[in-house]
């Protein structure tokens, strides 16, 4: 009797009335990789809201307010890019790719000025940093490019050319000037080039000349009197090496963030924290909230936020191998790419074993720009991950 | 209406899944060095990052304490404290923007008389010495600017009003010299280990009993650990430990207010550079001691100007000097009590003996004549205390020229040498001998070895001797108890703030010396007469004394001054319970100038049984 009613209950696999579910194309989404991208951002409204109570006077929660808008309106971009064939984006290379390079050019002319630097433009209700938007892009477009160019030219030459085309847009964030920025799109080009086929040997050429430049831009050009980084910049690249020969300067803000991250042992301090709690950590609603996390929560709770990461970063791989076309492939290993660097860059930043570079700690840092993208960035992923579980069904739409 | 790939098939081949695989294990590796890196900070570090966190975040300030009182013998307040109000700058908190802070600093210095240059200059030095403490600019502001300042905080960022102790001196200028002053702790000083645990600007006693006693009066500075920010700003309710500043323990002086008080007012009188000692005789606990011309030692709780410390240093009067312990000066005929102690016990004279005074007495080439050139005719040790026949004392010197037993009894009784008194500031003084003279010579310092003459001029306490009442009142004071050369003080006893005694002073005898009774009551006879048998110096001050009183006067002669006043009194004879010594500069005959104001002193210490010994005769008028 059981069985009989069971078996009347059990959803029919190809049905021809789909459940809501169904509808929502649940089924075909990575759910590990939304649950644990979502799981970040709660924690980081979570942390926003116990760390930064004492920020904006009359308004305790106003960075964890914001936050939770900026969360919620990205899994609502995420999930309408889920819908949408990434495939598509390919034929809008182009359009793509002149859209970042203007939408970054633009903030020379109307920027937001903050703190030296003109990166964002001050819409009527959150000022926008296109180049965080532009990770994405770049990752897009450039993907494009690769799959288009494979057809024409020799190795060196499309190599050299993807090379420009990445770092072009990369030389516009890098005189926003944005270092940090701008290195994350030179580690998105290289990405897309590897998972595109580009040979070892020109990557051992790259490796060279990455070698020679950092050279001359440290040693050699401040030597001659034409620096190209500015003092600061400098300072933060280099002073992680060192970081308690100035505790007033540079290697203060590292070397504040390893003692709050240290002090908060092996469970934290919780509310007794006071090296993020006093100002003894400069930034840390953005570039440095893993020190807060560190020190509120201990190992416990870092490394269940690195583990989180983790997770999120062995999904992108695995969609890297689903994914039904090279296209797909190539995104995926760039997102997947972007991800891994600003994730290792920033924590490692916070734990002393980086410079300092200004990278936001996506989902985390507190900032629109940056969660929006990331939440886009990881709706392409699902994009792929459902146009892979469709084909694989010998369907597409139901 | 769903875009789909149109590039189907599968997009993975063989070369694409390596590559995947290595970025996989790239990804693993990175993973892992933050896992790891995460678990030395944290698990294995983490005491060690938790300690730097606190101690980041915690400052410490310190609260001064008020020093203790400073009483006379009676218990009435010398010296207490008074709040007063020090203006602070917080150099961190004055504005970043040059312009507006050179504008401030200039209407500062406008306010507290000063200049930018001297703030600027006060600011550098203080956070030299410690950098993150405000500095302060003027301490005891009047009320005024403080509330001009509190009206107007906008205008002046970083300047803060503290209330601070500072000295009171409710008797104006008494005990000027005992008391000393306090002042703030010079580098030096800081490296001193009686001062291990201070810090700059602390305020210790840089003079007298405040010097001496400054561990007791210091107390403790309490200490309030708050909890600050990265600006170094205190968090609110961020009070972490406070504790309270523990007041310093008071000081009972062995000083008679009233004998004080009646000595500086007859040195004052005269006008003339002098000091003056009261001591007890058995120990040595003065009861009263000063200088003349004295200081207002509240001066020295505000800032010096410079015109102050120039006219300190430019006064030819020195008032800063204390004549009674650090003057130098020969004593003229009180010395001759030491000559006799040193004849009668070296056998050169003895009592009774005879010696003819013709009024002068030739050495060699040199004749050494009486002053007033008066002829005694036959004097014995009593008629010539009494007379103060110089003859009779340049005979004993002598016999006794190149023995060295003049010498030997001075210094034993203490002409010299230091006495051990707990005051700062005293001088050795110089008792001349044949073996100093003699080295002196042979280094060139002079152009004859030591003569007849010397020793003739050191028995009347002429010549090269140089010291002071202190020193005289000790030697008295060893005639008069028998032998007992005292260690004059005038710390009594250290009470803490509740009223119980801590601590008592009673210093031990810096020696005895032997002094035979029979000759003690043949110099203290011969003292007696010359003070109050109607042929004594100093009879017409003391001859209707109604307290029998030993006196010696002194008339010393001093090179480049007129001579010096000496008078030196014991009292009651014949057991003295004190002694007293007086002089002054240029202040002629020792009954001239300093046997009034012994007068005055002894007045003042037998108050009680004058007015009782003078009451029933006035009954009876």
């Amino acid at each position: 009797m059981y069985a009989t009613r069971a078996r009347q209950a059990r959803p029919e696999p190809f049905a021809v009335h789909p459940g809501i579910a169904e509808r929502l194309g649940l089924p075909y989404m990575d759910g590990t990789l939304a649950l644990s991208a979502a799981a970040l951002a709660v924690f980081s409204v979570f942390v926003l809201a116990q760390a930064t109570l004492h920020d904006v006077p009359g308004d305790p929660y106003y960075y964890a307010d914001r936050q939770g808008l900026y969360a919620a309106l990205g899994i609502v971009g995420m999930y309408l890019l889920t819908r949408i064939d990434y495939s598509r984006f390919r034929e809008l290379r182009v359009g793509i790719y002149t859209f970042l390079c203007v939408s970054i050019s633009l903030v020379f002319v109307f920027g937001f000025a903050a703190r030296g630097s003109r990166r964002s433009f001050e819409l009527p209700f959150f000022s926008f940093q296109p180049s965080e938007l532009g990770k994405l892009l770049l990752v897009l477009a450039l993907a494009g490019f690769v799959i288009d160019g494979a057809r024409s030219g020799s190795d060196w030459q499309r190599t050299v050319r993807y090379l420009c085309l990445g770092l072009a847009p990369a030389a516009l964030v890098f005189l926003q000037p944005d270092l940090g920025t701008a290195l994350v799109f030179g580690a998105i080009t290289l990405a897309v080039m590897y998972v595109g086929g580009v040979r070892w040997t020109h990557f051992a050429v790259i490796g060279a000349a990455l070698v020679a430049v950092t050279a001359i831009v440290l040693v050699a050009a401040p030597a001659v009197g034409t620096p190209i980084l500015k003092g600061y910049q400098a300072q933060r690249l280099t002073s992680f090496l060192n970081p308690s020969a100035d505790p007033s300067d540079a290697g203060y803000q590292q070397n504040q963030a390893k003692i709050a991250i240290g002090s908060g042992g092996k469970t934290g301090r919780g509310n007794r924290a006071t090296q993020t709690r006093l100002d003894f950590v400069p930034e840390r609603h953005t570039d440095f909230i893993f020190a807060v996390i560190g020190e509120r929560y201990g190992f416990m709770g870092a490394a269940l936020v690195l583990s989180l990461y983790a997770l999120l970063i062995w999904r992108a791989l695995r969609i890297v191998t689903l994914s039904k076309n090279s296209y797909g492939t190539l995104v995926a290993g760039g997102i997947a790419a972007m991800l891994l660097f600003q994730v290792f860059v920033n924590v490692g930043m916070n734990l002393g074993i980086m410079p300092i570079t200004g990278i936001p700690l996506p989902l985390m840092s507190y900032g629109g720009s940056s969660v929006l993208a990331t939440f886009l960035a990881i709706g392409v992923l699902q994009s792929i991950h459902m146009q892979a579980r469709l084909s694989q069904r010998g369907r597409f739409a139901w | 209406m769903y875009l789909r790939s149109d590039e189907r098939g599968p997009a993975m081949n063989n070369r694409l899944a390596l590559r995947i695989a290595i970025f996989g294990g790239f990804a693993v590796v990175l993973f892992v060095i933050l896992f790891f890196r995460l678990w030395l900070l944290q698990v294995l570090d983490g005491e060690k990052y938790l300690a730097e966190a606190k101690n980041n975040r915690t400052r410490s300030y310190r609260v001064s304490a008020p020093r203790g009182e400073i009483l006379d013998r009676s218990g009435k307040a010398l010296v207490t404290n008074r709040t007063s109000l020090a203006l602070q700058v917080n150099p961190r908190k004055l504005p970043a923007d040059p312009t507006r802070r050179r504008v401030e600093l200039a209407q500062l210095a406008e306010l507290t008389h000063s200049t930018p240059r001297h703030l600027r200059r006060t600011m550098r030095k203080e956070l030299t010495l410690a950098p993150a403490a405000p500095v302060t600019l003027r301490s005891d502001v009047g009320h005024y600017l403080v509330y001009y300042l509190q009206e107007n905080q906008d205008r002046f960022p970083g300047v803060e009003v503290q209330t601070v102790f500072v000295r009171d001196y409710p008797d104006g200028t008494l005990a000027a010299h005992i008391l000393g002053n306090v002042g703030e702790i010079s580098e030096a000083q800081l490296k001193e280990q009686q001062y291990r645990g201070l810090q700059p600007g602390d305020k210790i006693g840089q003079e007298g009993v405040e010097y001496t006693y400054d561990r007791y009066l210091r107390g403790k500075p309490g200490l309030t650990r708050v909890q600050v920010d990265a600006l170094g700003e205190p968090t609110p309710n961020g009070r972490l430990v406070s504790m309270p500043p523990a007041p310093g323990d008071s000081l009972k002086l062995s000083i008679d207010g009233k004998v004080q008080e009646a000595g500086e007012a007859a040195l004052a009188e005269r006008g003339l550079p002098g000091g003056f000692i009261t001591m007890d005789v058995h120990s040595g606990e003065i009861l009263g001691l000063g200088s003349f011309p004295t200081f207002e030692p509240d001066t020295f709780t505000r800032p010096l100007t410079q015109n102050q410390v120039d006219e300190f240093i430019r006064n030819p009067a020195a008032p800063l000097t204390d004549r009674a312990i650090a003057g130098l000066y020969p004593t003229g005929s009180t010395f001759k009590p030491i000559t006799a102690i040193a004849a009668l016990e070296s056998g050169k004279l003895s009592i009774g003996e005879v010696i003819n005074d013709p009024g002068q007495l030739v050495v060699g080439e040199q004749t050494f004549k009486n002053a007033g050139e008066a002829a005694n005719g036959s004097v014995d040790l009593v008629s010539a205390l009494e007379v103060s026949s110089d003859v009779f004392f340049y005979t004993l010197g002598l016999r006794m020229w190149d023995s060295g037993e003049l010498q030997h009894w001075a210094h034993e009784l203490g002409i010299g040498r230091p006495t051990g008194i707990d005051l700062p500031g005293g001088e050795e003084g110089l008792l001349p001998s044949k073996h100093w003279r003699d080295q002196l010579y042979k280094e060139g310092g002079t152009e004859r070895p030591w003569s007849e003459g010397d020793n003739v001029q050191l028995a009347t306490g002429q010549g090269d001797l140089q010291t002071n009442p202190l020193q005289m009142a000790v030697a008295y004071a060893t005639l008069a108890n028998g032998g007992t050369v005292v260690t004059p003080h005038v710390g009594l006893q250290i009470d803490d703030p509740a009223g119980r005694v801590l601590k008592e002073f009673d210093p031990k005898p810096r020696r005895h010396v032997r002094i035979d009774p029979e000759y003690r009551a043949a110099i203290m006879e011969g003292l007696h007469d010359a003070a109050q048998n109607g042929a004594g110096t100093s009879f017409d001050v003391f001859g209707s004394f109604p307290i029998p009183v030993a006196g010696k006067t002194g008339t010393a002669q001093r090179e480049g001054h007129l001579d010096q006043s000496w008078y030196g009194v014991l009292a009651p004879y014949p057991n003295p319970r004190i002694v007293t010594f007086v002089t002054m500069e240029e202040g002629g005959f020792g009954a001239e100038s300093a046997a009034p104001a012994a007068k005055k002193i002894l007045e003042a210490y037998f108050a009680g049984r004058l007015a009782k010994e003078a009451a029933p005769e006035g009954g009876k008028g």
